[in-house]
């Protein structure tokens, strides 16, 4: 188990994918899903800083990475606001572009391509945000090609 | 990231490399916004050396395009997608919305 904190800055993300992709390469996951991964953990914490937080420098995001035979979990961990997935609808990606919305697509992100993700709010503790990635769906599904 | 912008007589081309997240995105926005303020409406987006690109960067792609498409008078094409990325891509229903170019040639031909 592995667990750093990063500022709850923009800035951080950059740092934050690094990190992320050290653990997915130690989790033996494929290119792909090193990618889904890295993109998730990035909405999430944009997420936080952007909602949670509602601002750079409001407090720290906690990263915590365990690895295990069958696959990778994330636990990201703020101190801000309750975040409530349920008030985020599900974006429209079939229709007219001008009928697009231009937010919402991270969360979207996060539920298509990890296999278990879960929210939970503790009062005084701030949210906690688990993610799973499968290492088997990570063989399964290759990167797709244009 | 790294933007590099040429004007064309025809078109503008825009290369991005690295990585497009909350913190960059901002600055593509901005890049696709000064050619549009121009009155420029036909850019091709080169992207062979981009390695991240998160749904921060996939708004301003949106955006844009939206801007660009208006009246017909130009519109925002993707060039060279690396595979990951052509996956979002994907996954976010944008494919349809972009015409998508393998090199840049036949993107600049195009307009």
């Amino acid at each position: 188990m592995v667990t750093r904190s990063f500022p709850g800055r923009y800035d951080s993300l950059a740092q934050i994918g690094e990190f992320i992709r050290g653990i997915t390469d130690k989790a033996g996951l494929n290119n792909f899903a090193a990618y889904t991964v890295e993109m998730a953990v990035d909405e999430a914490c944009s997420n936080i800083i952007e909602h949670a937080y509602g601002a750079e420098d409001q407090g720290p995001i906690t990263c915590t990475c365990k690895v295990n035979t069958k696959g990778l979990t994330i636990i990201l961990e703020d101190r801000g606001r309750p975040f409530d997935p349920e008030l985020v609808s599900e974006p429209d990606v079939t229709g007219e572009l001008e009928d697009r919305p231009s937010h919402g697509l991270g969360l979207f992100f996060i539920r298509q391509w990890m296999d278990e993700v879960e929210f939970e709010f503790e009062s005084g503790n701030g949210n906690r945000l688990t993610l799973y990635k499968k290492r088997t769906t990570a063989s399964t599904k290759s990167t797709r090609q244009k | 990231m790294e933007i590099t912008h040429t004007q064309y007589k025809h078109c503008d081309l825009v290369k991005v490399k690295g990585r497009i997240d909350s913190y960059t995105a901002p600055q593509l926005a901005e890049t696709f916004n000064k050619i549009t303020d121009d009155g420029r409406f036909k850019i091709a987006l080169e992207m062979s050396e981009l390695d991240f690109m998160s749904s921060a960067g996939l708004r301003a792609l949106i955006n844009t395009q939206k801007v660009c498409k208006r009246y017909n008078r130009g519109e925002l094409v993707l060039v060279a997608i690396p595979g990951n990325i052509h996956a979002a891509l994907d996954l976010a229903g944008f494919i349809p919305l972009f015409k998508i170019f393998d090199d840049v040639l036949s993107a600049v031909g195009n307009f």
